[in-house]
């Protein structure tokens, strides 16, 4: 292979493996919301207290999945 | 882009900063970029609907006033117990930061808009100054007292410099993620979005047995920008709640 061939290899490779972390960031959320669920069907009356901790949570684990996603695209579309 | 194949579809080209009316000022480029039309555009509906809302009258309240009501009584709220009391002289830097995103994330969604909050320049910019702000007011008010902050009570003393350590590396990266957070879920949206937009493109060019497929795509579009307007709206909200957060280590530095 030409070395240039070589180069967009590794980008298309190297997209397909940051976009590994948004499993990552999938395991995250589901752990969030089954440790809400659980909590929640303990003691339904708490609920709606936490429902902005809750979102808060999803938003900063969900920001970790798009940071990967993120380089997953700069690498497709940028470099 | 080299080695690109089929239909040319580039999904950052919606990220391109064009200039408008070109200005230049001894050397300086001073332009008025699409970019510079939409924040004045944000701005502008805050303006209007934040007045609006304001002006009252007799009787009932309107849809509008209502709507300036929540979103003051939202901020204010999340503010006073983020911050307490002390904190609401921070009201209206907080609410205008909330405003501005949100405004600029939403009219972003419109097609063929610019979305200002998918540029790092302009988070970093507001992330910077909640950072710098939290900097100033926390020594003005605290003055050593402030340092504090790293020091975490309770903490036994053979792993203190570990933790004081650590405390200050996240104190120091917090405009980083804070900045990152909002800019990268806005363009990976945007991407996202884009992308499967291309699909629909890219399927409809296609044969006559594949056009059909092009409805599995759309659908997702449609999904997609449901849960776009949901993040647009989640991370002015998550910005508003950690700039509230952050002015707490200010005001009550050691009280975490």
């Amino acid at each position: 292979m030409e070395p240039h061939e070589l180069a967009i290899a590794a980008k298309y490779i190297g997209a397909g493996l940051a976009a590994i972390g948004t499993g990552a960031a999938g395991i995250g959320v589901g752990t969030l919301f089954g440790q809400f669920l659980n909590g929640a069907l303990r003691n339904p009356s708490a609920v709606d207290g936490q429902f902005g901790r809750l979102i808060f949570g999803f938003a900063v684990t969900e920001a970790l999945g798009i940071f990967a996603l993120l380089i997953s695209f700069l690498l497709l579309f940028a470099v | 882009m080299a080695g690109e194949t089929g239909p040319a579809i580039n999904p950052i080209e919606q990220f391109s900063i064009t200039p408008l009316i070109p200005i230049r000022i001894a050397g300086h480029d001073f332009s008025l970029t699409n970019s510079s039309l939409y924040m004045l555009i944000a701005v502008a509906i805050a303006c209007l609907v934040m007045t609006a809302g304001a002006r009252g009258g007799p009787g009932i309240p309107g849809r509008l006033q209502s709507a300036a009501e929540l979103a003051y009584e939202f901020i204010a709220g999340m503010l006073r117990s983020a911050a307490g009391e002390k904190g609401m002289r921070f009201f209206p830097f907080v609410f205008c930061l909330f405003m501005f995103i949100l405004i600029s994330n939403l009219v972003g969604l419109i097609p063929y808009s610019f979305t200002v909050t998918s540029h790092i320049i302009v988070t970093a910019t507001m992330a910077l100054a909640v950072f710098l702000t939290v900097i100033v007011v926390g020594l003005y008010e605290h003055g050593f007292g402030f340092f504090k902050l790293f020091v975490p009570s309770g903490v036994p003393i053979a792993i203190l410099p570990v933790v004081v350590l650590i405390e200050v590396i996240s104190f120091f990266t917090r405009p980083l993620s804070h900045s990152v957070r909002l800019f990268a879920n806005m363009l990976a949206g945007h991407i996202t979005l884009n992308v499967f937009g291309g699909f629909v493109v890219m399927l409809l060019g296609a044969g006559v047995a594949v056009k059909a497929l092009a409805v599995l795509p759309l659908a997702m579009t449609i999904g997609l920008y449901a849960l776009e307007l949901l993040v647009a709206f989640l991370q002015a909200y998550v910005f508003a709640m950690l700039t509230c957060m952050y002015l707490n280590d200010a005001i009550h530095p050691g009280g975490h």
